[in-house]
């Protein structure tokens, strides 16, 4: 086990920011750390990184625990924190060999060259840190986590604030880092998510609500669907009513609704018939597929409501 | 530690920083000890160095705490003391590295007055009419007394984001610890009871036993413990994220 937690709590004054949070991971997986703001995602990642300590249970990396051997798991692992702290002033390279010393790297200007050719930071090489753009920042960020070419990666909100193109190159990297190492990363972003992870585990409130594998998340097939259909000519909200499993409709913009229904009924044949016998006509009907976006909607909200 | 060391020494050297510190102290002890008509060396006609080890506590009141406050504070505000600790360093090892950086900054200032030295020695009638004893004592005084001000400045950045507060704070610490306690010490609810005692606890008695070649064990113990204390005590308060 690569990384390990045992009934992590974390509390803050009154507010309990972590309840009771235990799971594990080996390398080779890249898992998604979710949840809505200040559901413990940054918090459990500090515990691991031996920034602060938990207040009940015990973490362990690499076989390290958290609490008694902090210099060993710092050696284990890559992170890269909240919104990116740079050295501002440094040059890129610079900042590398800084990090590179603190690791005691054996042959540092080769690492470095590797790091910055694999981030493609190379035309940035000479570079001030603060005349980059977020995105290449985020690169810095990234190649100082991987310095020491470490088992674990810890990466909050590694995609934050990136161009779509950027964005990808990013994911890229990430993809080719968890087939080794285990990549442990917190996102807002669910289709990146989608794309990334082989499991997701959800944080809501400080309390661990799923640890699933992605396939099984999006598999799932209890729930609402949403069907958004256009229609050529005007369409009575009643008539759409009143096919049997559709449970609410949303008129959007003129003729084109939502309709949400349940997923055992297939209603779109019934929505076909009721217009050729209303003499109306379909523009366009597109099913969505249960997207982990409503997946995490239904999960946070109905623990909320507990 | 090293790390450390040599990242905050780059970064005093790459900034206007290191330049700036050290212009201003030779500039304000030269003028002081050459220029000044009530202090000058020159109209003074005694060979020696008093004048430079009179006013450099007064400049690094103010030079040290300047040169300090950021050390902690920037790092705390730019977030990037979470990259530091953690990294495989200890606290012990990031304050250690700062803190030396910090000292090795004013020596770097201190190191060109012996410029002054050489001068004084050989404008002495007869050439090197001057006590060398007492000016080596003075040197170590002067050295001790930085090593302090650098503790006091560091430990005040390292419990306020607010560089502001850091500088305020230290140069407040520095002038208490340097000269009030003599001054309290001379208070009438002190005099012939706690005086000595009073006294004893500043600074400014060690530095001037020191700074007459009087370099004893009492001296030497004196500097070193208030130097621990306060690195402790910037250990203690970064520990403070690891209490809440």
């Amino acid at each position: 086990m690569s990384v390990e937690l045992q009934g992590i709590s974390k509390i803050y004054g009154a507010q309990k920011a972590l309840d009771n949070v235990s799971f594990s991971a080996q390398p080779g997986e890249i898992i998604g750390l979710l949840g809505p703001n200040g559901a413990g995602k940054t918090t459990t990642m500090k515990i691991l990184t031996c920034f602060i300590p938990a207040s009940e249970g015990t973490a362990t990396v690499c076989g390290y625990d958290v609490t008694k051997d902090h210099l060993e798991v710092r050696r284990h692992i890559g992170y890269l924190p909240e919104h990116n702290p740079l050295y501002k002033e440094m040059y890129v390279k610079e900042y590398l060999e800084l990090i590179a010393r603190i690791f005691k790297i054996k042959k540092p200007s080769q690492r470095i060259s590797d790091l910055i050719e694999m981030t493609g930071l190379t035309k940035e090489r000479s570079k001030k840190i603060q005349f980059l753009s977020k995105g290449y920042r985020q690169r810095v960020g990234l190649a100082q986590a991987m310095m020491h070419d470490p088992e674990v990666l810890i990466l909050d909100e590694p995609t934050s604030g990136l161009d779509p193109n950027q964005l990808l190159e990013i994911r890229a990297v990430i993809k080719e880092l968890g087939k080794e190492k285990l990549v442990l990363f917190s996102s807002h972003i669910m289709q990146e998510v989608q794309a990334l992870c082989d499991r997701v585990i959800i944080l809501d409130n400080g309390k661990l609500v799923t640890d699933d594998p992605i396939s099984t998340l999006v598999g799932a097939t209890a729930g609402i669907y949403r069907m958004n259909v256009l229609f050529k000519n005007s369409m009575e909200y009643q008539k759409l009513m009143s096919i049997d499993g559709v449970s609410k409709i949303e008129n959007e913009k003129g003729n084109s609704f939502s309709i949400y229904f349940d997923a055992d009924k297939n209603v779109s044949e019934e929505i076909f018939d009721l217009a050729v016998n209303e003499g109306n006509k379909i523009l366009r009907m597109a099913q969505e597929d249960k997207s982990i976006e409503s997946v995490f909607q239904n999960i946070t909200s109905k623990s909320k409501d507990s | 530690m090293r790390a450390v060391f040599w990242k905050e020494l780059r970064s005093f050297l790459s900034s206007l920083i290191a330049y700036l510190v050290i212009s201003v102290f030779l500039v304000m002890t030269g003028l002081f000890m050459w220029v000044f008509k009530d202090t000058s060396l020159l109209e003074y006609n005694y060979a020696g160095l008093e004048q430079l080890f009179s006013i450099a506590p007064l400049v690094f009141t103010f030079l040290i705490p300047a040169i300090t406050m950021r050390s902690f504070s920037e790092e705390q505000t730019q977030g990037t003391i979470e990259l530091l600790a953690t990294k495989p360093l200890t606290d012990t090892q990031i304050i250690l590295g700062k803190y030396f950086a910090n000292v090795f900054l004013v020596l770097l200032a201190i190191l060109p007055t012996l410029i002054y030295f050489y001068s004084v020695y050989q404008l002495g009638s007869p050439k090197g009419n001057i006590d060398s004893g007492a000016v080596v004592g003075s040197y170590i005084g002067l050295t001790f007394l930085a090593a302090i001000f650098v503790a006091i400045g560091i430990w005040a950045s390292s419990i306020s984001n607010n560089q502001i507060v850091s500088f305020i704070l230290a140069a407040f610490l520095c002038f208490v610890m340097h000269w009030a306690f003599s001054y309290l010490s001379n208070l009438s609810i002190f005099f012939g009871t706690w005086d000595d005692v009073v006294e004893k606890i500043g600074i400014n008695h060690h530095y001037n036993a020191i700074s007459k070649g009087k370099i004893d064990s009492q001296n030497v113990i004196y500097f070193i413990s208030v130097i621990c204390a306060f690195i402790w005590f910037t250990h203690v308060s970064l520990a403070k994220r690891k209490w809440a």
